[in-house]
């Protein structure tokens, strides 16, 4: 049976991330132009890598989807990044920020690797503010922070509600910095469908010119996947159209394994579902969490006149409002980690307390805190999201209360990595979202941020080089080998299968039945008999697909629907193994909420004596059940206990 | 640094500006002394334009406003044929979003104030300085080109009156949006004293426009 | 809502293009305009047909991938959102409704409504940037920096680099994104070590690539979903007037 070797350094918690790089294995700067590493990736962990290996000196091929870097979903994230700076005096430590993260992943997560994350924190923010990201200041001159979900400490560093935009800018423009020097270049509008191996190492990828639809072949000393989440096998998330599963699928089935599949992040402030032809859902940022209150009616009367259009949400009276985060978690009141505020929304709603037509919502009011700082502060904090909720729901926020649901907005799971963030493919690195990481069951918020520049500008560049040192000798390799032959053949005939199906259905029209699936039982709530049903249901759907889908067009040239094509098919099955992931997690943890574990109050129960380990999932094979493996988690800087929101000890 | 022998785009905008800039000074000028022409004597008016036309230094002042003319139309030029030349393919629907009017039409204003300009030296300057097509008169003793009585009967024709405003209020057009565009285009561009600059903008096209205007109309409507 | 919308199809960089009408029903004035074409191409593809290819990714306004030039306006008869956030409450039913590429020489269409945009890339390649390396950078509160500067580089910051200021523009002048990376960086003490040379750098490579000069029309301010400032041009002009006048460097 195979095993997994998380390769964690000796030492104290504290020393391990120096001891490794006191003693890792290096490549000498004249032999680093012998080496070629491609990135699969230029959102924050990969444009971050590739510019930082290309400053190191390394060859360097970095691929995205886009039309520009400058556009991978990083850009998206709006609320901010932590660190561990204790600018505000208020008491954070890179102890602290460490431990709020594992107790927010629901003791799930690694500790070496979320030490380091904490400690190398400091870096990220020192090495945005020399690029030129315009972080937020105080009068003073000085960097501001925010609280965020989850903390007790303001340790947040924003750039208005664009933070991931002005991060990603920062990590494109040091890429456009080696692009312009040579030491890297750009691949815009690739598609990486496909991994290479030779002698069971990662040699190279195949990808197709969504362009002009050739397919390509490249090759290098070590891949790295910095592909994003996979969120969008729900149809609806707050993904971005084009994210998808992929390349890291690809990775899978040649022999990465799989993290915790079933850990899915729903996000619950985003704008709420209004229709069937609805494309994609926005995520209103976390912050407004900051000074909103949320709340339903009280009575279900009351709702239910909401839900018809009869009443409105200024007509209920104070006194019968029901504040419910902050009658359940008055510790953490508005600002409970983003799997309890979605949950109890959840729960409010299916009780019938819901608002909006559907019933599907719930109010988050700015109107306390605009009596409170006046309607000028509210507006620098958030006019950019409030602009943007008026624009969608054509309603004013700083009038009526602004409705919000939860919505799939990022997956903790993804490709299994060691401490050196390498797959279990030699020569196979995952960074950022597509790695399974650091966030456990649950992240919090503005940590994403943080984990993908971590990964990017301070992990990759040591790791990758450390894995290098033995392959100084290894010439560039030739893509006229059998093994690019076979993957390139292999990537042909299923595109050809996809065009040649010619049958009814379009490929949204299976996407959205699979997303539909997919929310109803691997959502917000799971139980064994709907992910069993699940299961079969996905099965059913893929053999559809494979039947009846319908690809208009040729390889050549732009195909969008071939693209989405090749996308839903291993949405199809990464489906499928999210399930049996949380068909066997039988608990509680994080944003994996099995219905039959839960306390009466209807809190999470997790059980930490059989299921502190991370599932890594093997593929053995099309249609044959995966194999699972277990990391054991060991906890022995912090005390594992029940995740408590509802006092102040932490 | 960049391409030597093509200036960049920036420097032809700044060349632009100042010749822009510089014309418009030319034309306080140019319009103070058309005024003379008004008072109930054409003698001051024909004095002035004697010192115009043979003041040494004014003949060298002459030379630097032709060269700011020319500079002024030529890089105007080069500027437009280059912005046709960035867009190819036109749009099936034409843009109209909230703008100034006047800056869509800077090159439709320059060529008709071009024709006006070659038509109105070829009426007056080219025919006194070159031609000497200009009658006499005596002043004090003193020989000159009777330039005020040739002013007046021209503006006794209706044609060349209603020809004369048209073209000075186009000017005024292309004056209202250049006056201001012009400090944009020299980098000055501030939050407290651009509102300013653009009052005095549209100041300065109405009252040039309004001061070349009266003599037509003055002498038309008046007793000349 | 009935619509006809009137569409720029063009199968290929070389292909000759043409309008093409297509007719669309029931549409909810609440959904947005890129949900409409997703019901138009749903219904091509049904059909047979090839669907109408445009850009878009994010779909929250942010990511800048989208464009779409409706009835004579970047991202639509709306002001300070891009084409995905434009949603069909601002058309009337009956409505035809023209949509175009942008269309300027360093943005060549590659398939309908689909441009190539990395005449941007190339200019941020040129200086778009600060030239300091992963590490060895000093404390991120060791340059005070004027809340009022930050402020005002996080406004130009803004951009999203997705072309509308080139559509929209009547010459396809590029300044304002071009400025807008000019004044971030120039109102940061981060960015004033090389500012003369990125000034100048960005902009021959802006001229070089064949967009057009800047006349001040403003057109850009109007339509840029950022509503970045022409403000940012002037800073640009006055950087490289002085970069032009001092800088050492022949």
């Amino acid at each position: 049976m195979a095993t997994l070797d998380s390769k964690i350094p000796d030492g104290t918690i504290a020393e391990k991330w120096n001891n490794f790089k006191a003693h890792q294995n290096l490549v000498n700067p004249a032999n680093k132009r012998k080496l070629e590493i491609l990135v699969v990736g230029s959102g924050l962990a990969g444009a971050a890598a590739a510019a930082s290996l290309g400053e190191l000196g390394f060859k360097v091929k970095c691929f995205c989807i886009q039309d520009s870097p400058r556009r991978a979903h990083s850009i998206a994230a709006q609320g901010g990044i932590n660190a561990a700076k204790n600018y505000p005096n208020d008491g954070d430590t890179i102890y602290r920020l460490f431990y709020d993260t594992v107790k927010g992943g629901d003791y799930r997560a690694r500790e070496a690797n979320v030490y380091r994350l904490a400690e190398v924190s400091n870096n990220i923010i020192d090495q945005c503010v020399a690029q030129g990201v315009p972080f937020a200041r105080e009068y003073g001159g000085l960097l501001d922070n925010r609280s965020f979900g989850g903390a007790l400490v303001s340790r947040t560093f924003y750039a208005r509600g664009q933070t991931g935009q002005q991060l990603l800018l920062g990590a494109y423009s040091a890429l456009n910095k080696e692009i312009s020097k040579g030491s890297v270049k750009m691949y815009t509008r690739r598609e990486m469908l496909d991994l290479v191996l030779v002698d069971g190492r990662a040699r190279g990828i195949i990808t197709r010119n969504t362009m002009t639809g050739e397919i390509e072949r490249h090759a290098g000393h070590a891949v790295i996947l910095a592909t994003g989440g996979y969120g969008n096998v729900f149809f609806l998330s707050t993904n971005a159209m084009n994210s998808n599963g992929s390349a890291a699928w690809q990775c899978y089935k040649k022999g990465a394994y799989f993290g915790n599949p079933c850990f899915v992040q729903i996000h619950p402030t985003c704008i709420p579902v209004h229709g069937d032809y609805q494309s994609k859902l926005t995520l209103m940022s976390e912050s407004l969490r900051n000074d909103g209150r949320i709340w339903v009616p009280k009575n279900k009367e009351d709702a239910q006149k909401i839900q018809k259009g009869e009443l409105k949400p200024t007509d209920i009276k104070e006194e019968d409002r029901d504040y419910y985060l902050e009658r359940r978690y008055p510790a953490f009141g508005n600002l409970t980690p983003r799997d309890v505020a979605s949950r109890a929304a959840k729960e409010r709603c299916d009780a019938g307390y819901g608002v909006g037509s559907t019933g599907l919502a719930v109010y988050l009011d700015f109107a306390d805190a605009i009596k409170r700082l006046g309607k000028d502060v509210i507006e620098a904090r958030y006019g950019n999201l409030f602009q943007m909720y008026e624009k969608i729901v054509d309603d004013n926020p700083y009038e009526t209360p602004m409705m919000i649901y939860p919505a799939i907005h990022y997956t903790m799971g993804g490709i299994w990595v060691d401490y050196e963030l390498q797959t279990t493919i030699p020569g196979l690195f995952a960074g950022g979202e597509a790695n399974f990481s650091d966030h456990g069951a649950n992240r919090l918020g503005a940590s994403a941020l943080m984990q993908g520049l971590a990964d990017g500008y301070f992990v990759l560049p040591y790791t990758v080089q450390h894995y290098l040192a033995d392959q100084i000798n290894v010439p560039f390799f030739k893509t006229d080998t059998p093994e690019f032959d076979k993957a390139e053949k292999d990537v042909r005939e299923k595109l050809e299968k996809l065009l040649s199906i010619k049958g009814s259905k379009t490929v949204d029209s299976i996407h959205k039945k699979l997303g539909l699936i997919m929310w109803d039982h691997v959502g917000m709530a799971r139980n064994k008999e709907g992910l069993e049903k699940a299961i079969t249901e996905i099965r059913e759907l893929r053999k559809e697909f494979w039947k009846e889908v319908k690809v208009p067009g040729s390889l050549k040239g732009v195909n969008v629907e071939l693209e989405k094509a090749t996308r839903v098919a291993d949405f199809l099955e990464l489906g499928e193994l999210m399930a049996i992931d949380a068909l066997d997690r039988e608990e509680s943890c994080g944003g994996h909420f099995r219905e039959e574990y839960q306390t009466e109050e209807g809190e999470a129960m997790r059980n930490d004596e059989k299921f502190m380990y991370v599932s890594a999932w093997k593929f053995k094979g099309e249609d044959l059940d995966p194999e699972l493996l277990k990391e054991s988690l060991n906890y022995e800087n912090i005390e594992v206990k029940t995740r408590n929101y509802k006092e102040a000890k932490s | 640094m960049g391409n030597k022998v093509i200036q960049s785009s920036l420097t032809k905008k700044y060349v632009m500006a100042l010749a822009g800039l510089f014309l418009v000074t030319f034309l306080f000028v140019h319009m103070s002394i058309n005024l003379l022409v008004l008072l109930p004597s054409t003698d001051t008016f024909n004095i002035a334009a004697h010192f115009m036309g043979t003041n040494p230094l004014i003949k060298i002042f002459e030379v630097v406003l032709f060269g700011g003319f020319i500079i002024h139309i030529i890089y105007g030029l080069v500027l437009q044929i280059q912005n046709w030349m960035a867009r190819p393919n036109r749009y099936k629907v034409e843009g109209w979003s909230h703008t100034s009017p006047f800056s869509k039409f800077m090159i439709h204003t320059a060529i008709i104030v071009f024709v006006f300009l070659v038509i109105h030296l070829g009426d007056f300057y080219i025919k006194a300085k070159f031609l000497g097509q200009v009658d006499d008169v005596m002043i004090d003793g003193h020989h000159y080109h009777d330039l005020g009585a040739m002013v007046l009967a021209k503006f006794q024709m209706p044609l060349y009156v209603f020809g004369y405003i048209l073209a000075i209020i186009i000017l005024a057009f292309h004056l209202h949006h250049g006056f201001q565009s012009g400090f944009q285009s020299l980098g000055i561009n501030h939050p407290k004293y651009t509102p300013f600059i653009k009052t005095v903008s549209t100041l300065v096209s109405i009252v040039l426009a309004v001061g070349f205007i009266s003599i037509p109309l003055t002498i038309y409507f008046g007793n000349y | 809502m009935n619509l006809t919308l009137k569409i720029w199809r063009q199968a290929g960089p070389n292909e000759q293009g043409k309008f093409v009408n297509y007719p669309v029903s029931d549409i909810s004035p609440d959904s947005s305009f890129l949900e409409m074409l997703d019901i138009l191409n749903e219904q091509l593809v049904e059909k047979g047909e090839e669907p109408v290819a445009f850009d878009h990714d994010c779909r929250e306004g942010i990511c800048g991938t989208c464009s779409l030039y409706i009835n004579g306006r970047p991202h639509g008869p709306d002001t300070a959102i891009t084409t995905c956030q434009l949603h069909m409450r601002k058309f009337k039913d009956g409505d035809t409704i023209t949509i175009e590429p942008w269309r300027a020489k360093p943005f060549p269409v590659i398939r309908d409504l689909i441009v190539d945009r990395s005449s941007f890339d190339e200019i941020m390649q040129a200086g778009g940037f600060i030239s300091v390396d992963t590490g060895g950078v000093p404390d991120a509160n060791a340059i005070p920096i004027s809340k009022v500067d930050a402020d005002l580089a996080m406004d130009a910051a803004a951009c999203i680099g997705c072309g509308a200021c080139v559509a929209a523009c009547k010459n396809a002048s590029a300044m304002l994104f071009v400025s807008a990376k000019v004044s971030q960086f120039a109102l940061l003490p981060q960015g004033k070590i090389e500012a003369k040379r990125r000034v100048q750098k960005m902009v021959a490579k802006m001229d070089e690539l064949g967009f057009g000069n800047c006349t001040n029309t403003y057109a850009c301010e109007a339509e840029c979903p950022k509503e970045i400032q022409v403000t940012n041009i002037a800073r640009m002009n006055r950087e490289f007037l002085v970069a032009k006048l001092t800088d050492r460097v022949k």
